[in-house]
């Protein structure tokens, strides 16, 4: 039986907070065009996703597909776990 | 496009075997106010907004397919190793009969998903009004479902879904106000 | 005291077969009152955030079940 480690959860819930915030700024945002504070908040932790994503692909494979991540040898988009899998 | 992410927006967890909290909770998958309902409503009345918040619509319409799939995975850990037995016991004999352990778009009640859940009038006004309603009773259903469970695991992700209403629910209601604003100048209340 | 519950109690008439539940609630969440947002509210962390549902505290309003512990379906 193949199970991720540990840190692949943790690394996920560390991405999962930092792209809820993007959620939560993008819809404020939608209805507050003008704030100006709240889009160098937004930017800020557009770069901090940057580096997370990074950071977990290169450990446990592409976030995403069509071409929004690299791919390993073999092909390793289809690898499991899918996310209701773990 | 869309793109698809191999990640949940929020880290689910159930703590027990229950597939009847599973047959509650397909009221949000392929229920009249579930999260499929939410994302092809507001989706589709993207085409006839103003384009002042068609970027809200497509938003929050794409955080519903990420709560859809929470549903999904919620049902799927709580029935992925019942027996046939405790699915009946459960009162799920009729849904694995024709189903096996297949999600299927119904309600609690095992009514088909129908396309009359996804309003749309054309009315900017009116559309918005329904989709603060249709929140609103998302809302309330997941207090309904909090309520009939004893996963604690279970209505922690529920917590966060239901918060997530109140939060779509505010911003409809902003989307109200811009929309209602005299054209040219911009109030802050 | 403002609450995000509020209270009724219905008629309870002698012919009722159910044991009458004397006094019936309902919520009223934190958006209900606060209008269009303003800007700089308090937010939560990151963390914070992801665990309550919201970046901004003024609308955390969290619902729990009448079999948690500490909890009575009233949302503190």
């Amino acid at each position: 039986m193949k199970q991720v480690p540990a840190e692949y959860y943790h690394l996920m819930e560390q991405l999962q907070a930092v792209d809820f915030v993007l959620v939560e700024l993008t819809l404020y945002l939608d209805t507050h065009n003008d704030d100006l504070e709240a889009i160098h908040q937004f930017n800020h932790y557009v770069q901090e996703r940057k580096r997370i994503k990074k950071q977990f692909e290169s450990q446990f494979g592409p976030l995403q597909q069509f071409g929004n991540s690299y791919s390993g040898h073999p092909w390793n988009w289809d690898d499991t776990p899918w996310p209701w899998q773990v | 496009m869309w793109i698809y992410e191999k990640k949940l927006q929020y880290p689910v967890r159930v703590s027990s075997c229950n597939p009847m909290l599973a047959k509650f909770l397909i009221e949000q998958y392929g229920g009249a106010d579930g999260e499929l309902a939410a994302a092809l409503r507001y989706l589709n009345q993207r085409y006839t907004i103003p384009d002042k918040v068609i970027g809200l619509l497509t938003d929050i319409g794409t955080e519903e397919f990420a709560h859809l799939e929470m549903i999904a995975t919620m049902v799927y850990k709580l029935t992925k190793d019942a027996t046939p037995e405790q699915m009946k016991a459960a009162g799920l004999d009729g849904h694995y009969a024709d189903h096996d352990k297949a999600l299927f778009y119904h309600n609690a009640a095992g009514v088909p998903f129908t396309a009359t859940y996804i309003q749309a009038k054309g009315d900017p006004i009116t559309d918005l009004y329904e989709d603060i309603a249709a929140e609103e009773k998302a809302r309330a259903t997941y207090q309904w479902i909090i309520n009939l469970s004893d996963d604690p695991d279970l209505n922690d992700g529920l917590r966060f879904l239901r918060e997530r209403e109140i939060i779509h629910s505010q911003r409809f209601r902003e989307a109200v106000e811009i929309l209602k604003e005299e054209q040219g100048k911009k109030t802050i209340f | 005291m403002h609450t995000h519950l509020k209270t009724y109690h219905p008629y309870v008439s002698p012919f009722d077969p159910c044991k009458p539940m004397v006094e019936k609630t309902y919520s009223t969440p934190p958006h209900l009152y606060i209008g269009f947002q303003p800007p700089n509210l308090p937010q939560f962390s990151p963390m914070e955030a992801l665990r309550t549902g919201t970046l901004w505290k003024a609308f955390y309003d969290p619902w729990y079940s009448p079999y948690e512990k500490g909890n009575k379906g009233v949302p503190s």
